[in-house]
């Protein structure tokens, strides 16, 4: 029973497992370019999966600003622009009260103050008063918390480390993020809070799908001008042609003493 | 050409401007929700490429020629450097777009400069997209339809 | 705001503004002068960096504002200073030279786009060093490297293999950038963190366990792709020989060195040599491939008919040195492998550059252009010398540096047994480049047949101006830095020091 949980508890770790290995067999195994390009795809795919599903947070949603809590925090007199400083790709700042976004600007707050930038402090320090009492409170918190090494990013991380899917994890991350863990529950009862997945992986994985959607052309379009050139875009086919060009048989082992003279410009007098 | 494939015309015209709004809708909410200058560039070219699947590729390459997409990716790009080139001008580095609006309290500057930077990736995605269709639907067809 | 303190970002920012106008440029002439421009006013920036590295130390520039570990940081001490340098120089170079041979090789419609290309891939490459954002890297890696998968198959035009070399390189990059983002997962699964600083630091704190571990041998494995370890070499040949002649200089100068430079980044400064299973990765897997690849490239090399693809091979074999540093896990290896990267993209891109020439003038790259060379093309055929010299490892070369310093590392590990490899291997080299300069100086030129007459039908001459003192300006600088070798020695025995000592 052991071994069951055992796999089924790391079930996204599986289906990463699966598909890499297929989309790398397909790469390396099928001769057809086109067939190699939806292998790439596959395997790439499998890591997109595989970086979302380690920035799951058991329980929570995706880290989208919704407008009820926007109505919300208006009812907290809360600024709502006050916590929107993470950039434009992370919109998870809530108010003050929740709890493990609130930490992830606190914990910011305290490297800005300690990584004693004056420029970069000056503006979080605009930042850190923008908030109303609750939330200042919460970043003091947060602040003195968090050493200057200690990012954000790890109370993201150590949430994610919670979630029972991923509890093999544990053994590093956890004992790091666990005293915050056992701080998030507590103050977690206090608000009405959405708890939110870690947004960095998505993040991440939106830049790595554009880079693999380029790829993609890239290798399209090679694959469109190596059909016009060859007229054929099997890698056996396009070996033999080669071959050919340069040896004059197919097979260039069966006659060893060709080679010379090629390279000249256009052997296979292609366009 | 002019009466074939009626239906699909007019699905066409009906569906085009809604995509477009739609696109405009995702780009200028990416600052709020879901969305952003990626997925709207994507929408976008999308209604392009819906018109130039049904009219074909000859009559969008008329509608948006390859020149203005050229110049739209360039613009686009200079949207997102150029903002970085702004920040740094005026003190802050690159990209730190508090500096755009030193005086606001709650990091209006944050908001302008993402807009912006959004706006220039929406307009390059878009243009490279409509590029990328104009290129492979546009090359001389030397497959024959029985070779399929 | 003052020039000083934006200095980090401008190596990214003015090939960023500038490259996307290539695409509206009209003539390839105009983008031609835009590209030497540009590339010159990177290259100046990043002399600025270095002088500034050199002497204030490590540079920090935080994008956007944003403190590390949050933000994307970029992070300039010697190590990247050196590669930044080479990387933009080498760029600063090999595109002024360009003109002639690419207007002759490539479809004159897309100069532009292959100015606009180059600049790209420049901008990739410099990004990859000078970011201290693990995740950075593999943005930039890919920037770089779509950008030379377009260039690599511009030589379809003059020779269709280029289109199968650059989709083959396009599956093998991919895979290695793909293998390296999963490793970058597992890193920041482990530690929380994509700074490469603060990877460490959380690494040194809580320790590794087998995440880590898996995280780091999937990035030298992906990493050991882009980089042509041997056996992971195949992609690098085909792309080498059928790329147009600039784009191969450039390439076999720049893109193979940046991501040794990463393997060297990760083992030393994100990881750490001190625990044990990067101590095991580099003994008994790098270790062996290095020198694996040093033999058997090298072998390869010596039976090429085709100049570029010997060349090619070569790179393999000199990549085989590099790792051979870093495997020794030493302060001293280490310099000895910095040192190297900066040489062999010195005499890499002299090399390629001289084919470039033959191939500009006879139309061909294989050994049967050289014939006689140096009574056609003099200046040419003894820039080919001196840097083939140099790949040698003859004294009063930048080559005979490096070997030296990676001879003193192996002595100094204690493995005098790798010495003795090293010193055999490079005979090897002698064997090869031997051959090539034996057809220059001693055989006739062809009184007749093909080659007799250049590509247009004249007698042949030497290569245009534009050419010629770019690559003399590399030969040169082969010589003078293995005369001064006091400066490279110097930096990069501190750029070394630095990495090792962690923090």
């Amino acid at each position: 029973m052991d071994i069951l949980q055992f796999v089924i508890e790391r079930f996204n770790y599986w289906i990463f497992t699966v598909l890499m290995m297929v989309g790398l067999y397909t790469v390396i195994a099928r001769g057809n370019l086109v067939k190699k390009i939806i292998g790439l795809n596959i395997f790439q795919t499998s890591v997109f999966i595989y970086y979302i599903s380690i920035g799951k947070v058991s329980g929570g949603t995706a880290p989208i600003f919704t407008t009820e809590h926007q109505k919300e925090l208006k009812k907290h007199e809360h600024h709502g622009d006050a916590h929107h400083g993470d950039g434009h790709q992370v919109p998870t700042h809530q108010d003050g009260g929740h709890q493990d976004t609130a930490h992830q600007d606190g914990s910011h707050q305290g490297d800005a103050h300690d990584s004693a930038d004056p420029m970069t402090m000056d503006l979080h320090a605009g930042d850190l008063h923008a908030g109303d009492a609750n939330t200042s409170a919460t970043l003091t918190r947060a602040g003195e918390h968090h050493g200057v090494s200690t990012p954000d990013l790890h109370d993201g991380d150590a949430n994610a480390l919670h979630a029972p899917a991923n509890d093999a994890l544990v053994s590093q991350g956890g004992d790091h993020g666990g005293d915050h863990g056992g701080e998030i529950a507590t103050k977690a009862t206090e608000f009405i809070e959405p708890l939110y997945s870690n947004p960095l992986p998505h993040v991440l994985i939106l830049t790595a799908i554009v880079v693999g959607v380029a790829t993609t052309a890239v290798g399209l379009a090679l694959a469109v001008r190596i059909r016009e050139a060859y007229g054929t875009i099997e890698e056996d086919e396009l070996e033999t042609a080669d071959n050919v060009a340069e040896f004059g048989v197919a097979d260039p082992r069966q006659q060893q003493d060709g080679g010379q003279g090629a390279g000249r410009l256009n052997p296979g007098g292609a366009q | 050409m002019r009466d074939e494939h009626l239906i699909l015309r007019i699905m066409m015209k009906v569906l085009f401007a809604p995509i477009i709004l739609f696109a405009l809708y995702v780009q200028f909410h990416g600052d709020y929700g879901p969305g952003g200058g990626f997925q709207a560039g994507v929408i976008f070219a999308v209604a392009f490429i819906l018109h130039g699947l049904i009219h074909g590729v000859d009559a969008t390459r008329i509608a948006l020629p390859q020149k203005v997409l050229s110049i739209m990716m360039v613009v686009g790009l200079m949207f997102y450097a150029g903002t970085g080139v702004l920040t740094m001008l005026l003190g802050g580095n690159l990209l730190g777009y508090d500096v755009i609006d030193p005086e606001s309290t709650h990091h209006a500057g944050q908001h302008y400069g993402i807009l912006l930077v959004e706006f220039g990736v929406g307009l390059t995605v878009a243009a490279t997209m409509i590029t990328i269709f104009y290129h492979f639907a546009g090359r001389e067809p030397e497959i024959r339809d029985e070779d399929w | 705001m003052s020039l000083i303190e934006q200095l980090p970002v401008l190596p990214i920012i003015i090939p960023l503004v500038a490259a996307p106008f290539c695409l509206i440029i009209p003539n390839g002439r105009i983008a031609y002068f835009y590209a030497i421009a540009i590339s010159a006013l990177t290259f100046l920036s990043c002399i600025g960096l270095l002088h500034g590295v050199a002497a204030g130390g490590t540079i920090s520039y935080y994008l956007g504002d944003w403190a590390p570990p949050l933000g994307i940081e970029y992070r300039i001490d010697l190590a990247n200073a050196l590669v930044l340098t080479l990387i933009s120089g080498v760029a600063a170079l090999v595109i002024p030279a360009s003109y002639p041979s690419i207007a002759a090789e490539a479809n004159p419609k897309q100069i532009p786009l292959f100015y606009g290309a180059m600049l790209i891939c420049m901008l990739g490459l410099l990004g990859v060093t000078i970011t201290g954002d693990a995740f950075n890297v593999f943005v930039f890696l890919e920037i770089s490297s779509l950008a030379t998968y377009a260039l690599v198959a511009l030589g379809g035009r003059a020779d269709r293999r280029a289109l199968t070399a650059s989709f083959n390189y396009l599956v093998m990059g991919t895979l290695g950038a793909t293998f390296f983002v999963i490793g970058l997962g597992l890193l920041y699964q482990a530690t929380g963190t994509l700074n490469m600083a603060d990877i460490r630091v959380q690494l040194l704190e809580n320790g590794t366990n087998r995440m880590v571990e898996a995280g780091y041998a999937f990035i030298i494995i992906g990493m050991g792709l882009k980089a042509a370890m041997f056996p992971m070499h195949l992609w690098l040949p085909n792309a080498y020989t059928y790329a147009p002649s600039a784009v191969s200089a450039f390439i076999a100068a720049a893109s193979t060195k940046v991501a040794v430079y990463v393997l060297i980044r990760f083992t030393f400064s994100v990881v750490g040599a001190d625990f044990d299973f990067v101590s095991a990765m580099l003994s008994y897997v790098l270790m062996p491939l290095a020198l694996a690849g040093m033999f058997f490239a090298s072998l390869v090399a010596v039976f090429q008919t085709d100049v570029k693809r010997m060349l090619a091979y070569s790179s393999v074999g000199q990549i085989g040195y590099m790792l051979l540093g870093i495997s020794l896990g030493t302060e001293a290896g280490l310099q000895a492998s910095i040192i190297h990267i900066f040489n062999h993209g010195l005499m890499k891109a002299a090399l390629f550059l001289s084919v470039a020439c033959v191939m500009l003038r006879l139309g061909v790259h294989t050994v049967d252009g050289f014939n006689g060379l140096a009574k056609r093309m003099p200046f040419t055929a003894a820039a080919f010398i001196f840097a083939g010299l140099s790949l040698v490892g003859v004294p009063l070369t930048v080559g005979f540096v490096s070997k030296w310093y990676l001879l003193q590392a192996a002595f100094e590990a204690d493995r005098a047994w790798i010495a003795f490899l090293i010193v055999a291997s490079s005979l090897i080299a002698v064997v090869y480049v031997g051959r090539i300069i034996e057809l220059i100086l001693l055989r006739e030129p062809p009184e007749d047949g093909p080659l007799f007459r250049d590509v247009d039908g004249n007698p042949v001459r030497e290569a245009p101006m534009v050419m010629l003192v770019p690559m003399w300006i590399l030969v040169l600088a082969n010589v003078y830095f293995g005369l001064r070798t006091d400066v490279t020695a110097d930096l990069a025995g501190r750029a070394a020091a630095s990495l090792i000592g962690g923090q």
